[in-house]
């Protein structure tokens, strides 16, 4: 008994180990919820870009801070803010169609990012964890940006809900609703662009549209309405997290992949065994 | 703060007056002007692609007009939220993760306010709404789940939430059987009751003839508008529909019109 208590206790008896659970925990979460909307509205591949686009605003703040971490969050978020914005606009007013636009915007700005980090002599080990996150250099200071940004994610997700749902569902009923359709629609980009800065020093930009997009995945099979999908595609986060942790530590796994990959164990039994929808009953 | 604008009683609901919609230079709608009153129930039929959806969108003041206005009782349709747009099926997410009682609270969402729950009284009109159209056991089913007329049905019960006075329909009809279809035009009825403008636009010209007090004949310009005798004349309709049309005289003297088109899925560039 005692060892199990050991097996499931003893990685979080070292502090940087119990602060990347807590943010691994807040960005499986954030990025769960968020990643609802990801899902419904046909984002993914937005999100994945967005996620990429992000890494030349932090090679600038790392090229211009000599190495240090400490401003980069900030840097990141810029640039989030900035491109998901800037895709809006193109979206809208575009004479090519809003994927080719991604396309060319999120190859050339992550080109770019990696030019800029392959400017400094020992990039390598930086770069890798800008592409696949740093659970374990997760700082008191990282973990307090992580929670405020992750807390003001969430609250505005509630504050906007209905909004947001009839934003999703009917646009045209946004329209006669007399809805701010444009203020909100950029309010979720902005949502959207907090969350991968909150997630980039955990999952790293690769990945990140897993942590986006296979939980919410996940609990739109279980699920029949928006609020639940949201709970359960949190749940399924917040456990991806917890347990890709334990399977970095005990098998020495780099934490990013490890998460995803419990993410995406999850979404194979349930599309598999689903009751009565998944693919194994189909079968019979 | 409600978006809602003032209603001069003594004006009718709807003016449109030299109303035109083009895109890129090709016209969608030119010079379209009509009245409606409150209560009034209007057929709009036309061939596909005639512009019944864009009327819609620009009277529902979701799309802009290119030249002319919309007047929903005396005042433009920018701040009212009494106008509901109900869409075609073929339009509509039914996967979307959202029960009936969802789909019918979201007409509801401006009165119940931004950073606001939905309280008893608007749970109560919901299913107010959704007994009026004889929904209300099937509350928690998820869209998905629901037959044609059962979902026309539930978008019907959203405009009631909504509280609307001028509700229009585009091809609610299509696709239904019989039954339902019968289910939906007697919904009709009720709403006439309540003094609540409905448009619909249709394929069927026996219907817009029998069930309609006006009929709107419409290919991008009003071809005509009145009542149903004066209107579906083989005359009038071979020049909204031109070749697209057959005209079949029956033994008693009508004419029906089979139109060549038949899925109903308009263009919406």
């Amino acid at each position: 008994m005692n060892n199990l208590f050991n097996i499931f206790l003893q990685p979080f008896s070292y502090d940087f180990m119990l602060r990347g659970l807590v943010a691994s925990v807040i960005v499986g979460v954030v990025c769960a919820v968020v990643g609802v909307y990801v899902v419904l509205r046909g984002m993914a591949f937005f999100g994945d870009a967005l996620a990429h686009a992000v890494l030349p605003g932090v090679a600038l703040g790392y090229l211009l801070s000599g190495g240090s971490r400490d401003t980069l969050f900030w840097w990141a978020l810029g640039a989030a803010v900035l491109v998901a914005l800037a895709v809006g606009r193109i979206s809208k007013h575009a004479e090519i169609r809003e994927d080719t636009a991604i396309g060319i915007l999120f190859a050339s700005m992550f080109a770019l990012g990696i030019a800029l980090i392959s400017t400094v002599r020992s990039y390598s080990v930086d770069l890798s964890h800008f592409l696949f996150g740093n659970v374990l250099g997760v700082s008191t200071r990282d973990l307090v940006l992580t929670s405020v940004f992750g807390g003001v994610v969430l609250l505005t997700i509630f504050l906007f809900y209905k909004e947001f749902l009839v934003l999703s569902f009917d646009p045209v009923l946004a329209a006669t609703l007399r809805l701010p359709s444009g203020l909100l629609n950029n309010i979720l980009l902005v949502l959207m662009a907090l969350t991968v800065s909150v997630a980039m020093q955990t999952v790293g930009v690769a990945l990140m549209v897993a942590m986006l997009v296979t939980p919410a995945a996940t609990a739109s099979l279980l699920t029949r309405r928006l609020w639940q999908g949201m709970l359960v595609s949190a749940a399924i986060g917040a456990f991806s997290a917890v347990t890709g942790l334990y399977l970095s530590y005990y098998f020495n796994i780099v934490s990013g992949s490890a998460i995803v990959l419990t993410a995406t164990a999850i979404f194979l039994l349930v599309f598999l065994f689903q009751p009565r929808r998944g693919l194994v009953w189909k079968k019979r | 703060m409600y978006p809602r604008t003032r209603h001069q009683p003594d004006k009718p609901i709807l003016d449109v007056l030299h109303l035109s919609v083009s895109y890129e230079g090709r016209g969608a709608l030119e010079n379209i002007t009509f009245h409606l009153h409150a209560g009034e129930r209007v057929a709009v039929v036309g061939p596909n692609g005639a512009g019944k959806s864009t009327l819609f969108k620009v009277v529902a003041g979701v799309l802009p007009p290119t030249s002319g206005e919309v007047k929903i009782s005396g005042y433009g349709p920018r701040g009212h939220i009494c106008i509901a747009y109900v869409p075609q099926r073929s339009q509509v997410d039914w996967r979307f993760p959202a029960s009936v009682a969802d789909v019918v609270m979201m007409g509801r969402i401006r009165q119940v306010g931004f950073f606001r729950w939905p309280r008893r009284a608007d749970w109560d009109t919901v299913h107010a709404a959704l007994e009026a159209v004889d929904m209300n056991s099937m509350a928690n089913r998820q869209i998905g789940e629901l037959s044609g007329g059962q979902q026309q049905r539930t978008f019907l019960a959203r405009a009631l939430a909504q509280e609307a006075e001028l509700v229009l329909l585009d091809e609610p009809l299509n696709g239904l059987d019989t039954p339902s279809q019968e289910a939906i035009l007697s919904l009709l009825d009720k709403l006439r009751q309540q003094k609540i403008t409905v448009m619909v636009a249709t394929h069927d010209l026996g219907q817009a003839a029998s069930r309609f007090d006006r009929v709107m004949l419409l290919n991008h310009q009003l071809v005509r508008f009145g009542s149903p005798q004066d209107v579906l004349t083989s005359e009038n309709l071979l020049r909204a529909y031109g070749g697209h049309a057959q005209l079949i005289r029956g033994a008693d003297g009508t004419t029906t019109l089979a139109d060549t088109c038949c899925d109903g899925e308009e263009e919406h560039e």
